[in-house]
């Protein structure tokens, strides 16, 4: 192929960037040259400005107007924004970067708007679907893809725009294992096909590992902080990132210790139940599973098997679509045994959930309205007691005051979680609580649920993440595949 | 037989657009009527199953008696008055402004959901742009907003269970509205941004000249379509106008 786009390079003399609004800068007093076709994984602790440095690279930061720029950064020695579809950018919600209805035409639309004539496009298109791995027909609809699958969509059509420059930005937080690995190998595949120089961000350091050859480190304080051979800056920095939240094998986050399970009081129980959004359109039916004191039952399967849908059913929030959610006496404290039929505050102090994404539960302006909500609804004494017991135990009292949709992901997750304890359930139920989180906020989510056990209450969590099941699940479910698109 | 269902969505609003025109000039039950019964001859060429033509329709047969039914009921009364009662008054004048409007309502609402149920919003984009020459920016920018309609009603669907899950869904109706509806805002803006990002990020905006994968033809078909919409909208002007039952609006 002729036309693949020539390796560029990236070079920053004194670069910095301070968003509009803000007193801090993003980034600043950057020096960096990466070669053409270098691969580079970059890092650095939350806040050192990672991801505004590809946003710079991908020419998507915007004008003067939306903040200041010091120094240069330049893409192949002109600034990024003058050369669209020099740099290719994929970044980490699967579902914000679908932009058109049918596979093809998403592919095709990078092309279109650089003008590349119409022939040359589709043959980009079909190429690039080849590169990632996507054997369906173009006339397929994207919505029905699954999150691995809507990756790699977004990678074709960053690829068939022929960059000289790939960026990623945490492109597999929020997929399972299945799709972390359909991306890395696409990518991989891609790579060495094209040549393109290539930058990630990605705070799972052993993902891409194997494919990059120099590591670079920013420091919060501005600069770089480290910069060279991956084994190198991972043996001399390694302590100090996993500290900071960045996942180096060779550094796991410690484990707590646990007591033998015991088989505590039975809670909660599930009884040839069957799972969907109504009657109609049933996901999965004859599930039969048992929730006691002190379990943690970790459920498994495929993307599409219904897993949110089962939390949400043993949560008391949706009806079963059959068959039947039994609240146990010792759960039930007097209220009906079917928990579809408490009312919201009776199911605050009996069952708690807490869903994939933490933005879609908040209610409170501040971080402390958000944890004084549940206790307040429950009319107990002692809300500003509980409330600030939760601020401390989750580091989040810093953050009382500011509003929950302005925190960090790990933050949010923790305040998500927080909420649902302060009213203190016996059963908590936690959709993926670890995905896409720092390796410090997974540590103290398990220190956290562990504490929970011990204490006799008993946790469903969906989860793929094999170190939280190893270091706290007492049983496994695994719900099989019903009917995912290959 | 593929009917219109390949027909450039931009003939099929021209042709939606044409018939409602022609049948607001007047409020007479003549020219609703010569359009109605030519348009439900057209239909059966339209390659649309029944069963989509009555599950699709099915709403403008609901509204237009409901509409027809008021009218008769509280229209302004002229002629013979059969039934009076407070602001009711059934005359002949209202039973014939009814049936007018009755019919007008299918009239043009029936052509118009028969064309656009068979088209494709990426289609209809395409054509917006390539024949219409409207500005591609606004037309694709619209096209990728449409497509998040679907994760909105999913964000509102969690917002929902959310609210159960955190104490608070025996709140009061409308407050507890109103706090769902603010969540959805600022989750959509999120989406929304995100996504412009993402659109940037593959050169959308760029100051090259854009070029277009798929492309809007306009041929013969089309203006074939356009033809028969402007006969129908001649033939029911022509009939009515002649047969002395035209009542310009206004006039």
């Amino acid at each position: 192929m002729s036309s693949l786009g020539r390796p560029a390079r990236v070079t920053a003399r004194g670069w910095g960037w301070r968003h509009a609004g803000r007193r801090a800068w993003a980034v600043h007093d950057l020096d960096l040259t990466i070669e053409p076709g270098e691969r580079v994984l970059l890092l650095g602790a939350s806040g050192s400005g990672k991801s505004t440095l590809i946003a710079a690279l991908a020419g998507v930061l915007g004008g003067a107007d939306e903040g200041d720029q010091l120094g240069e950064l330049l893409l192949d020695g002109v600034p990024p924004a003058t050369t669209p579809g020099r740099a290719g950018l994929v970044l980490q919600d699967p579902d914000s970067q679908v932009i058109l209805e049918r596979i093809g035409d998403d592919v095709a639309f990078g092309c279109e708007n650089l003008g590349v004539p119409r022939d040359e496009i589709w043959m980009r298109v079909r190429d690039s679907l080849d590169s990632v791995g996507l054997d369906l027909p173009l006339d397929r609809s994207t919505s029905r893809l699954s999150g691995g699958q809507k990756q790699r969509l977004a990678l074709a059509g960053v690829l068939a725009m022929r960059p000289g420059l790939l960026l990623l930005d945490e492109p597999t937080a929020n997929l399972d294992p299945q799709g972390v690995r359909e991306v890395r190998d696409a990518v991989a595949r891609s790579l060495d096909r094209t040549r393109a120089t290539f930058v990630v961000i990605e705070h799972r350091v052993d993902v891409w590992r194997d494919l990059v050859s120099r590591v670079v480190i920013l420091d919060p304080a501005g600069g770089v902080l480290a910069d060279g051979p991956v084994e190198a800056v991972l043996g001399a920095q390694g302590r100090a990132l996993a500290d900071s939240g960045v996942w180096i094998p060779e550094f796991p986050p410690p484990r707590p210790v646990r007591a033998a399970p015991t088989s505590g009081e039975l809670l909660v129980s599930a009884q040839e139940l069957a799972i969907g959004r109504n009657v109609k359109s049933v996901v999965r039916s004859d599930i039969n599973l048992e929730l006691a004191s002190g379990d943690l039952l970790a459920i498994s399967g495929p993307n599409g098997s219904g897993k949110s849908t089962l939390a949400l059913t043993l949560g008391g929030l949706l009806a079963p679509a059959g068959g039947r959610v039994v609240a146990r006496p010792g759960l039930a404290q007097g209220a009906a045994p079917n928990p579809i039929q408490w009312k919201s505050r009776q199911l605050l102090t009996r069952i708690g959930s807490v869903f994939q994404d933490p933005e879609h539960q908040f209610l409170g302006g501040t971080v402390r309205e958000e944890l004084a909500i549940g206790p307040r609804a429950i009319g107990t004494a002692d809300v500003d007691a509980r409330v600030d017991e939760i601020l401390d135990r989750l580091g989040l009292t810093a953050l009382a005051q500011a509003n929950p949709f302005t925190l960090s992901g790990g933050e949010k997750r923790r305040l998500s979680v927080g909420t649902a304890l302060a009213t203190r359930p016996r059963v908590l139920i936690l959709d993926e609580p670890t995905f896409g989180q720092d390796s410090r906020t997974w540590q103290e989510l398990v220190a956290l649920v562990a504490e929970l056990l011990a204490a006799g209450s008993a946790v469903a969590a969906i989860t793929h993440d094999a170190a939280f099941i190893d270091a706290l699940a007492t049983r496994e479910f695994a719900l099989e595949t019903v009917g995912v698109i290959r | 037989m593929t009917g219109i269902l390949t027909v450039n969505p931009v003939a099929k609003l021209a042709v939606a657009f044409i018939l409602a025109i022609a049948l607001v000039l007047s409020l007479d039950w003549v020219s609703a009527t010569v359009a109605l019964a030519c348009e439900c001859v057209l239909f059966a060429w339209a390659g649309v199953s029944w069963h989509t033509f009555w599950t699709r329709t099915l709403p403008v047969w609901l509204a237009a008696p409901i509409v027809a039914i008021s009218i008769a009921l509280y229209g302004k009364p002229s002629g013979q008055t059969y039934y009076s009662w407070w602001l009711v008054d059934i005359s002949d004048g209202s039973i014939t402004l009814a049936i007018a409007t009755a019919l007008r309502i299918l009239a043009i609402a029936l052509p118009a959901v028969i064309l656009f149920v068979t088209v494709d919003p990426t289609d209809l984009a395409d054509g917006l742009a390539q024949v219409v020459r409207l500005p591609s920016k606004f037309v694709l920018g619209s096209l990728a907003a449409v497509r998040l309609i679907g994760l909105f009603m999913d964000d509102w669907r969690s917002l929902q269970l959310a609210r159960r899950a955190r104490g608070v869904a025996e709140s009061g109706r409308v407050r507890r509205f109103a706090g769902q509806a603010f969540a959805l805002l600022v989750l959509s803006l999120r989406r929304g941004s995100k996504l412009a990002t993402a659109m940037e990020a593959r050169g959308f905006g760029a100051v090259t000249a854009r070029s277009w994968a798929r492309e809007s033809r306009f041929g013969w078909r089309e203006w074939l379509l356009i033809g028969i919409g402007l006969l129908v909208a001649a033939a029911a002007i022509t009939v009515s106008v002649s047969t002395g039952h035209w009542n310009f609006i206004g006039a």
